[in-house]
């Protein structure tokens, strides 16, 4: 569904993604992790047009998506949940969502919104209840759950979330993984950015580990779980020293 | 209240709801892109002086009519040739470039239509005609005024709070970065905001005309009130921004009646600086989100 | 090889004088008294490259601090005093020697204060009008600060358009010369133009050393990295508000004093000087000249303020630096020297193409 390859990009001077390759195919969950400034949020960035990349391409469903606007490539189907919520603050939460659903205006596709509002709400009761209150107002784990009720609203078939668990709660983090989990199962691909690589790989069929800017390894989400290399990078064991103690 | 309190009451509340469009359209453009349009109030100018060339073919309605949609046009133009096309510019860059465009257009209209002070004919009868409330004489075209400026507040109000074009425009000020990934038009969104402030701030200009004539030069000076009005009332809240250009439009009236008449725009700006001076944090926070 | 800030003043005044001596040569020596005017509007333009430059501030009401500066010095020397010789201010005045008795037009004598006094009274006026304004305001956004400055601006030109005894509309005439030593004045008599010019000169050289000095002494590198990141800045230690604050009360002194002396050049001074549209010249200057280079800012203010006093840009002059202040912004916001053709080319196409390609 997904394929970046070789994609270079640079903020002026600065490379922050050199020659990445990787590829995403129909009903998978994909963690993508790595630490603070791995370029992680660059790529999806870049997927999403939000900036462009200097070598490379990005293959959306069989085009080239690299001259397809950021609106372009949310009505092709790939919505991302940003990094920090991004929630409009000042609009209520019902509004959020109803603006998530813009794309579904373009298509011709008004008569779903309504629908897929109810369903949204269901799926997340607590956003049921403050429908109307403002954006603003929720807490961090609410928020989150708006935001991806807001890309949801747009009916994606690629689903791409910047690192969900930032700033919040384990409990809430326990929950929001498990919504992604669930509408993985309900059809949606979904492309996993997350700096807590445990959670993130419990959930993903495969993964790949970015650092400075470069893929460094790459495997099923099992392999890279059980790899030494990452228990001790990422997952904060060093197999030789902790295993007396039990898994987590 | 004696005749001549009343009279500078009018004046004062006449002129300042001209400066709560004004204030109302920097808070639209301001909100939707962090830009303060220094053009502003060139808007009204450009609706005054398109109309008067205008009544001279056509009935005032459609002049006035075709005078707004033209300098809607002129506001899209600014927006598409000057601002859309540049990447996160500083706030100096965009100063610069919106006190050039302000020129530019101020230039052209010098131009198009000399340095001749120009007016357009009062709606309702003369310039001598009056109306007669509550004991004191009112110009018909004051009522104009006021009631054609409180129909835009509320309209552009209404539009924000309740319409879907408001809020995507009110998406798109309180994080563009979002409202692009919801796959809003981010960009056509933000021509909009230029759209509807150059509408209201020409509707304005024609309708206060008859009382206070069109200048090509009247237009720096309405976009310094403006922005005290903007500054006072609150970069966000209409409401505010209504009450702001009505206690500023009163001030000055007032502050006329005892200063010689020269003085006139000193002492708005003598106000603006006295708020800067006494709340030196400034008043609001940047990037304050559409509040209608 | 990098030239030190003496050797490039240096060389500046070797072409001011050069520049001097090739008009005496063509026999157009006359082209020195546009130059003179020229060399002092630099003088603010200078100031405006330090502000703007190096404290990334914007100030749009600068040609306030030089018609404060003019219509000071022009009203004190030109207010006679007589009438008023009861009262204890001028009696303590004429008491220090600051009034000076000197004839009129038409014959007859006028008490004044002293031209040097008026001078050091205009500046002290203009420095505490920079700094009431500033001190609030240079706490605040960009925009605020320009908003304000148009405000002060606009009011001197108000006060001084609508005041009789500011010359409305006319101004003031009739300014005397003001001494300097070895019997030489600054005014507008034809033998003292080569004088005046190198008076202009010398001053213009002076402050670009001194703004030179700033710029690459401490002052300038924290001023710079005030531009570039103020927070950043902050936390390292640099007192960003009292930078910002110095430069701005620098830049109006130095417009302050370029109105004092084109004023008595002159002979006179009218509320033109103090418009928006003069202030937004200044402006228009440095952007083209390039933000942030000061020799690139004289360099243009010479060549454009001279070319627009004599004329070349007919009734189109403010057409033209409303133009150039948007073009500049739009094309080269780094200025005109630093423009490369081809790499602004590339981009301006990637950018439209990118434009092409989403209208959302």
């Amino acid at each position: 569904m997904l394929t970046v390859r070789t994609l270079d990009v640079a903020y002026g001077a600065i490379t922050v993604l050199r020659g990445v390759s990787l590829h995403v195919k129909a009903g998978e969950v994909v963690a993508i992790v790595g630490a603070n400034g791995a370029g992680k949020t660059t790529l999806l960035k870049a997927v999403t047009g939000l900036v462009h990349p200097t070598r490379g391409d990005i293959w959306l469903g069989g085009s080239s998506i690299l001259s397809t606007g950021t609106a372009g490539i949310v009505a092709a189907g790939c919505s991302l949940v940003p990094e920090g919520r991004q929630i409009f603050g000042d609009l209520s939460v019902r509004d959020n969502l109803l603006l998530g659903g813009y794309v579904q205006y373009r298509r011709g596709k008004a008569a779903e919104v309504d629908a897929d509002l109810k369903r949204v709400l269901d799926m997340f009761p607590i956003l049921g209840k403050r429908s109307s209150q403002l954006g603003g107002t929720l807490s961090g784990g609410e928020q989150q759950m708006l935001a991806i009720g807001r890309a949801l609203m747009a009916r994606p078939t690629l689903l791409m979330l910047d690192e969900p668990s930032m700033g919040l709660a384990p409990l809430i983090v326990k929950e929001i993984f498990e919504v992604i989990s669930r509408i993985s199962k309900a059809g949606c691909t979904v492309l996993l950015v997350e700096q807590n690589a445990r959670g993130a790989l419990k959930i993903a069929s495969r993964g790949y580990v970015l650092e400075t800017g470069r893929i460094v390894l790459e495997g099923s989400a099992e392999d890279l779980l059980a790899s030494s290399e990452m228990q001790r990078a990422y997952l904060g064991r060093d197999v030789n020293v902790d295993s007396e103690r039990g898994t987590p | 209240m004696s005749a001549l309190f009343f009279q500078y009451l009018m004046a004062g509340l006449t002129y300042g709801m001209i400066y709560a469009v004004v204030g109302m359209g920097f808070n639209i453009i301001y909100n939707a892109t962090g830009v303060i349009n220094f053009a502003q109030g060139e808007f009204v100018m450009l609706g005054g002086m398109i109309a008067v060339t205008l009544v001279a073919y056509l009935p005032l309605p459609l002049a006035i009519v075709l005078a707004v949609l033209a300098t809607m046009v002129v506001g899209a133009l600014v927006e598409l040739l000057f601002i859309r096309w540049l990447t996160s510019p500083s706030v100096l860059r965009m100063i610069i470039i919106t006190v050039g465009v302000s020129i530019l257009i101020r230039e052209a209209a010098l131009l198009i239509w000399g340095q001749n002070v120009r007016a357009l004919p009062y709606f309702t009868g003369t310039e001598i005609t009056s109306l007669s409330i509550g004991g004191a004489r009112v110009s018909p075209q004051v009522v104009w005024t006021l009631a054609a400026c409180s129909a835009l507040v509320a309209l552009t109000t209404a539009f924000f709070r309740w319409s879907s074009a408001g809020k995507q425009m009110r998406a798109c000020a309180s994080n563009r970065v979002a409202a692009s990934l919801c796959g809003l038009p981010t960009r056509n969104l933000i021509t909009a905001s230029f759209v509807l402030s150059a509408g209201m701030g020409a509707l304005a200009g024609c309708v206060v005309s008859p009382i206070t004539y069109t200048q090509y030069n009247i237009g720096t000076g309405l976009a310094i009130k403006g922005f005290t009005v903007a500054i006072l009332g609150g970069l966000g809240s209409s409401l505010a921004a209504v009450t702001a250009g009505l206690v500023l439009g009163v001030f000055e009236a007032f502050a006329v009646s005892v200063l010689p008449s020269a003085y006139k725009d000193a002492v708005s700006i003598a106000l603006l600086l006295a708020i800067l001076f006494l709340r030196p944090t400034g008043l609001f926070a940047a990037r304050v989100a559409y509040r209608p | 090889m990098t030239i030190n800030r003496y050797g490039q003043v240096a060389i500046f005044l070797a072409c001011a004088a050069g520049l001097q001596l090739a008009a005496a040569a063509a026999g157009k020596g006359f082209l020195l008294t546009q130059l003179t005017m020229s060399a002092y509007y630099t003088l603010v333009v200078v100031g405006m490259s330090l502000l703007m430059g190096y404290a990334g501030q914007i100030s749009l009401g600068h040609a306030g601090f030089f018609a404060v500066g003019g219509y000071t010095s022009a009203v004190l020397t030109t207010l006679d005093l007589a009438p008023h010789r009861g009262s204890p201010l001028v009696a303590g005045a004429e008491r220090l020697g600051l009034l000076l008795v000197r004839p009129d037009l038409y014959g007859g004598d006028l008490l004044v204060v002293r031209p040097v006094v008026a001078c050091a009274l205009a500046i002290a006026l203009a420095l505490v009008l920079a700094v009431l304004v500033g001190i609030p305001v240079l706490k605040l956004k960009g925009h605020y600060l320009a908003m304000a400055t148009l405000g002060v601006g606009t009011i001197v030109y108000s006060v001084a358009l609508g005041t009789q005894w500011l010359g409305a509309a006319d101004g003031i005439a009739a300014v005397p010369p003001f001494p300097l030593p070895f019997g030489a004045s600054v005014s507008g008599r034809p033998d003292g133009r080569i004088v005046n010019y190198y008076v202009a000169v010398g001053l213009l050289g002076a402050a670009m050393l001194l703004a030179l000095n700033l710029v690459q002494a401490r002052v300038g590198r924290a001023l710079r990295a005030i531009h570039g990141a103020e927070d950043a800045a902050g936390a390292m230690g640099v007192d960003t508000a009292r930078l910002k604050l110095g430069t701005f009360v620098l830049s109006a002194a130095l417009a302050a004093v370029a109105g004092v002396f084109l004023t008595h050049f002159n002979g006179g001074i009218g509320p033109a000087e103090a418009s928006v549209m003069r202030s937004v010249k200044y402006m228009a200057i440095v952007a083209v000249g390039g933000i942030g280079s000061l020799w690139g800012s004289l360099g243009m203010s010479v060549a454009l303020t001279f070319l627009s006093l004599r004329g070349y840009f007919g009734v189109y002059d403010d057409v033209v630096f409303g133009a150039i202040l948007v073009g500049i912004m739009l094309f080269a916001p780094q200025g005109l020297l630093a423009l490369e053709p081809r790499r602004a080319l590339a981009a301006l196409r990637a950018r439209l193409r990118r434009a092409g390609g989403q209208a959302g």
